[in-house]
């Protein structure tokens, strides 16, 4: 079981590599050291936060686009090119396998591009700042977070891929991270309604994935640490979420007829 | 039962449990960032910028802005604020987004009128709101209306209260009482009986549930301050003819100054301390001005009639 869900995994991959997606690292150096250079010299104060949050943001954004794009191709492409019946069929992969597989290949994929980032994200902070030292944890705590989303918003994108088009997912995937954003703001909405809409609006806010608690990027960028709690609950949080994500991609899967 | 149905039943139950799993999680997350003060910051101050950042959807901006004011409103309201610093600028911003959303001049001014911790305390800025939301709307009736209730009872301008009374009456569709209240604003400010007269305009026109109560309570409030005073006569009255204080109701009910002992709206028996007539429960009647323990009583009499013009249920 392991070894086909590497081997999955590890395909996916090498595709992702193979659609250049890596090349936005070469955009991102660019931004990042053309933002601390041109910052550095004409604001005040600001050059360490202004590349911390556009360093971040970047990372951030850069990883959500492209773990849109592939993770929503992932199930409907496989199909489109007809290889997906030769996995499964020729080959003894089960559905969840299959699925699995994919997701952590995208997983591993975003990871490394994400920590490619990171190290050109924090020579740029070493350029600006002159050093690296315990006051940059907190930055290392914001990218750990970072991932965290990739790994939610991958699992959503594979999700839609299972039972719709590439375009629909991408814009249910885009819009459910968009909504995840207001995710504690739609709590608080929910606490003001009354009766039924309370009980229905405190449900569907609690089930939007929970994006809001997971950027804490001005927060690092104006040295504020980060609860060690807060960083044992995303992660478990995160864990259990993309497990139900996943759940639901294989139970509509298994249930999908492939013939 | 078949393997299906079993595969099927082991999925929901799997899902579910997660779910209500990622749910109780969520809410250890929310106790955690509980804790991080509410942001009093515009991050763009300016509300022709965003209306042109808006792309043409200034109305759907204008709508979130609008839930942010009451977010923030009733975020500060429920800590009992004494300062609302960006709720103001946050108005603003609302209305230039949209000069036609007339809930936010109508709540937003009471917001803006009312004393702290009920609200921002600045009537002046409440009153410039809604001569904004005139400006835009001059057809919209109950904004004259509410400027009037400004002037009058947080600003305790008379004239000017009259004048937007009178101005609203003009409008096309507008209730005939506005013009009836300019006249008595005009006549007789500050009396008991042109505040009667407001609220059971209030509670006949509105259909709002916590405007309604809210009517309800200052009716009680303006009943209560109406028997206190009769029966304080009453009491002086006694004292006067036999020359003592009247210890109990009886003493007055057996000189025929009284029928019967008096009870408040809330049917609880006035009381008599050592001549003076007071409510058993003062915290029933928040608004009343007569009738409370001499601790109670408000040092900015007279004058002050102490209404306030309030949209939210207290």
């Amino acid at each position: 079981m392991i070894g086909r869900l590497w081997a999955i995994a590890y395909n996916t991959f090498r595709e992702a590599v193979r659609d250049r997606v890596l090349y936005n690292l070469i955009l991102f150096a660019l931004l990042i050291v053309g933002a601390s250079v041109l910052f550095g010299q004409i604001s005040l104060d600001i050059n360490r936060i202004v590349l911390i949050n556009l360093g971040l943001t970047a990372i951030s954004m850069f990883g959500i686009v492209i773990a849109i794009f592939i993770g929503i191709g992932l199930v409907s492409k496989e199909i489109d090119k007809r290889t997906l019946y030769t996995v499964l069929a020729a080959r003894p992969v089960r559905r969840w396998e299959f699925i699995a597989g994919k997701f952590l290949g995208l997983v591993m994929t975003l990871t490394v591009n994400a920590l490619l980032m990171s190290v050109g994200f924090f020579a740029a902070v070493l350029y600006v700042s002159h050093h690296l030292g315990r006051v940059d944890l907190p930055l290392v705590v914001a990218i750990y977070f970072i991932l965290l989303e990739f790994v939610l918003i991958t699992a959503l994108a594979l999700l839609f891929s299972t039972f719709s088009t590439p375009i629909f997912s991408s814009i249910f995937a885009f819009a459910i991270f968009a909504v995840g954003t207001f995710a504690e703001d739609l709590r608080g909405f929910a606490e003001m309604a009354h009766g039924v809409t309370r009980w229905v609006m405190t449900g569907a806010a609690y089930l939007v994935p929970n994006f809001a608690s997971l950027n804490v990027i001005s927060q690092v960028a104006h040295d504020v640490k980060v609860d060690p709690k807060l960083i044992l609950l995303n992660t478990l949080y995160v864990v259990v979420y993309t497990a139900s994500v996943l759940t639901a991609s294989v139970w509509i899967f298994e249930r999908r007829n492939l013939k | 039962m078949t393997r299906e149905f079993r595969v099927q039943t082991s999925y929901a139950l799997l899902l579910g449990a997660l779910l209500t799993a990622s749910m109780l999680l969520v809410q250890q997350v929310d106790k955690i960032r509980a804790v991080e003060p509410i942001q009093e910051v515009l991050y763009i101050p300016s509300p022709k910028v965003v209306k042109r950042l808006s792309l043409g959807y200034s109305g759907l901006l204008a709508d979130i802005y609008w839930t942010r004011v009451v977010q923030y409103f009733g975020t500060k309201h429920r800590a009992k604020a004494k300062q609302y610093l960006i709720l103001e600028p946050l108005l603003d911003m609302t209305t230039t987004l949209d000069p036609q959303l007339l809930p936010a001049y109508e709540f937003g001014s009471v917001f803006l009128a009312q004393k702290p911790p009920e609200g921002a305390g600045n009537p002046e800025a409440a009153a410039r709101l809604v001569e904004k939301g005139i400006r835009e709307n001059p057809q919209a009736w109950r904004l004259y209306y509410d400027l009037g209730y400004i002037y009058w009872l947080e600003m305790k301008d008379s004239a000017r209260a009259s004048d937007a009374f009178e101005r609203g009456s003009k409008v096309a569709g507008a209730h005939p009482w506005m013009k009836v209240m300019a006249a008595a604003l005009a006549a007789h400010a500050g009396e008991t009986e042109t505040a009667v007269y407001m609220w059971t305009n209030i509670l006949n026109s509105s259909e709002d549930k916590d405007l309604r109560a809210n009517a309800m309570n200052r009716l009680r409030c303006l009943r209560v301050d109406g028997e206190v005073k009769v029966l304080q006569e009453r009491v002086d009255q006694f004292t006067k003819q036999t020359g003592r204080l009247p210890s109990a109701w009886g003493d007055l009910i057996s000189a025929g100054l009284l029928r019967g002992v008096p009870m408040d709206p809330k049917n609880n028996r006035y009381q008599l301390v050592k001549g003076r007539v007071q409510v058993e429960h003062p915290d029933a009647f928040p608004f009343i001005t007569k009738g409370l323990p001499p601790e109670l009583e408000p040092k900015d009499l007279p004058g002050d009639p102490g209404y306030r013009l309030s949209k939210s249920s207290e």
